[in-house]
């Protein structure tokens, strides 16, 4: 039943390996996390998942395998009453605290008293379970952890509490969602490349001392370059028309991005990518930059990512002439494809939801264009841009051909 | 710091416990001030356990929580004729791992703000952490734990930790306490606090949290400073009525408010509720 429910979660997407798998058996081995369904749910957490951004799914998933299978995972845990009580190490208590257990009448006494004291539980409490004696009120060592940790619960399934993945609090940490300049500078900075480049102007200690090591003692001084973040962002972004809704997403996009990297160019485009691009959106009609300009000044290292929602009407993509703004002698389309000829490494982020994506013709046209590199504009889809930045585009075997 | 201080949830309790009994490295996150680098202090003490604290700064290498060999002593001890100098092991200095590792009992060790250091930090330490053993290159030897000790890992999200690291952790993530936790963590710390003052506070206190747009949200420990100043004032509840917190701001709130910028965010939504109110 829980290799099902690992099937389960994999096949929603939560990146669970088998070695958490066999954690989580081993755990539930030694008695952890078995006495009802939200202990078990919070131990399987606890194993399976590591980002907090997937509790939600995490808690989606829990709930729709687990409904109407709480009878069945009382039936699996079974057994487990008999030893709840799993004696401490009596040679493991400090003579303090034996000292105390004797003060309680012997070691079968306390463990009575802890029989006892379960009993009472067994009513009062809903198939929780405590480490007896938090803070020094209970006589089972100090402070609640006694060293072996004398362990006890009632048993499940009276009453049970309520369940918190139902609750879905952590549905606002799902990566999904939309987000601040602090989560893009976290999601951008895995772009980093750090190198010594330049000159060699701070002192390589370890070098100094391995190179005066072999040089017997004859003092010998290295230095090297500073670390710096080598690599370079052309960014592309797209204003106005349907873009206006996105001015607010764009702009933390931009702010993160320019303290995140050192060399960071960016211009502007209206809808798609022709023979010219701008800086200052004020000026943009008599102070532009020419695409093959750009292509001359930006060397090929260069990581272009182009910010737009893609969704306009296909022809201006496709067909000379297709701009709203302009008459275009060439398509868009051959724009962009020589930028890609380019520059090697590039994305497309997209404002918009991508549920839209496959009902918008422009969008699947310019996503076909760049090979599949275009991702939402939220933390996961930044992630997934900067790892596709990373490995070179494959220069299009069928170049494409305009329609006459 | 007293026991009754910390109030553990049942949650992170579960997750303590687990990580004891399975031996592995507990990954705490959650939002700046929940007490995540106090976990491991806490647990220390209940315990009655050594504490091993590892502070990590963007600096930090992973070999320097295991030892580090002192060249430079060396080489200037080889200069004076120092006799020391023939055996190495004079020259290497123990990391907090080493010691967690070789005591005597179950220690717990604290590897704090982990995403502070360099992205390839936590791979450095899989085999470590893994085996619990390591070896030292100069001396031929090989440090074993005795006892594994506990090992808590806290971090605040800045670098994304390697898979290979998260799946051999434990990982949970401390959520802000809702309001009646809250209480219990203001009663611990004050405990002779005026129920009404109290009230009020914390009433205030939800409500910033809640205002759209601030740029860094007060925490449990600004709450536990701003309360600190309330009391030391002896000021009235009625002081924080809470339809007064959208009139003016409330009382000593520099210990909330860390940031001009939230500070005026907040002063214009007062501007604009008292228009509204005209």
């Amino acid at each position: 039943m829980l290799l099902g429910f690992f099937a389960h979660l994999r096949s929603a997407g939560l990146p669970v390996s088998t070695t958490e798998h066999l954690n989580l058996l081993e755990g539930l081995s030694k008695d952890v996390g078995v006495l009802d369904l939200n202990r078990f749910y919070l131990f399987s957490r606890l194993c399976l998942i590591k980002d907090e951004a997937l509790y939600d799914r995490f808690d989606q998933v829990f709930q729709d395998y687990w409904a109407g299978r709480e009878a069945a995972f009382d039936i699996t845990m079974d057994g487990i009453p008999d030893d709840w009580l799993k004696l401490a190490n009596k040679d493991a208590l400090t003579d303090e605290q034996k000292a105390m257990v004797e003060a309680m009448g012997g070691w079968d006494k306390l463990m009575e008293t802890l029989a006892q004291r379960l009993e009472e539980q067994k009513e009062e409490h809903h198939g929780g379970s405590k480490w007896i004696g938090t803070r020094g009120t209970s006589p089972f060592g100090h402070g609640g952890y006694n060293p072996e940790g004398v362990r006890i619960g009632g048993p499940g399934g009276q009453g049970r509490a309520v369940k918190v993945w139902e609750q879905r609090q952590y549905k606002d940490l799902d990566g999904t969602r939309e987000l601040g300049t602090r989560d893009f500078k976290v999601a951008l900075r895995s772009l980093r490349k750090l190198t010594r480049d330049g000159r060699p102007d701070t002192l390589d200690l370890d070098g100094t001392i391995r190179a005066t090591a072999q040089n017997a003692g004859l003092l010998d001084i290295k230095m090297r370059a500073e670390r710096r973040n080598a690599v370079n962002v052309l960014l592309l972004l797209d204003v106005g028309g349907s873009m206006d809704y996105h001015t607010a997403l764009c702009e933390q996009l931009f702010s993160a991005a320019r303290s995140e990297f050192k060399h960071l160019e960016h211009y502007y485009f209206h809808n798609f990518i022709y023979e010219k691009v701008w800086r200052n959106n004020n000026r943009r009609h008599n102070d532009t930059v020419s695409v093959p300009e750009l292509i001359r000044t930006y060397g090929k290292k260069y990581r272009v990512i182009f910010v737009g929602d893609a969704t306009m009407s296909p022809y201006e993509v496709l067909a000379e002439g297709g701009s709203v703004e302009h008459w275009n002698q060439e398509p868009g389309a051959i724009w962009m494809q020589r930028m890609q000829q380019h520059f090697a490494h590039c994305v497309w982020l997209n404002p918009e939801k991508s549920d839209y994506w496959q009902t918008t013709p422009s969008i699947r046209v310019i996503n076909e264009l760049m090979q599949d590199r275009m991702f939402t504009l939220s933390v996961n889809g930044i992630q997934d841009a900067i790892d596709a930045l990373k490995t070179p585009m494959v220069p299009n075997a069928h170049q494409f051909d305009p329609q006459p | 710091m007293s026991q009754t201080d910390y109030i553990i949830t049942d949650e992170l309790q579960q997750a303590v416990d687990a990580a004891l009994t399975l031996e592995r490295p507990l990954l705490v996150k959650g939002e700046p001030g929940t007490g995540k680098t106090q976990l491991a202090i806490e647990i220390a003490q209940r315990l009655e356990a050594p504490l091993f604290q590892w502070h990590v700064k963007s600096t930090t290498r992973a070999h320097q929580g295991l030892y580090e060999y002192d060249a430079v002593s060396r080489l200037r001890d080889s200069q004076l004729g120092d006799e020391r100098v023939k055996d190495i092991s004079n020259y290497i200095l123990h990391g907090v791992l080493w010691d967690a590792f070789t005591c005597d009992q179950r220690a717990i060790v604290l590897i704090d703000e982990i995403d502070k250091a360099d992205i390839e930090f936590p791979n450095d330490l899989l085999q470590e952490l893994d085996r619990m053993s390591f070896n030292v290159y100069e001396t031929r030897e090989t440090i074993t734990a005795r006892q594994r000790p506990l090992v808590i890992i806290t971090s605040n999200n800045e670098k994304e930790l390697p898979d290979a690291f998260l799946r051999r952790c434990f990982f949970h993530y401390i959520a802000f306490p809702d309001k009646s936790t809250m209480e219990k963590i203001v009663e611990a710390h004050f405990p002779d606090i005026k129920k009404d003052l109290l009230k009020s506070a914390m009433d205030v206190f939800f409500d910033l949290r809640e205002v759209p747009g601030l740029k860094k949200k007060p925490s449990t420990s600004e709450l536990l400073d701003w309360l600190k100043l309330l009391i030391a004032d002896d000021l009235p509840a009625e002081a924080l009525a809470s339809d007064e917190l959208r009139t003016v701001l409330p009382k000593m709130h520099g210990a909330l408010l860390k940031n001009e910028q939230d500070v005026h965010l907040f002063e214009r939504l007062i501007f604009l509720h008292k228009q509204r109110q005209r």
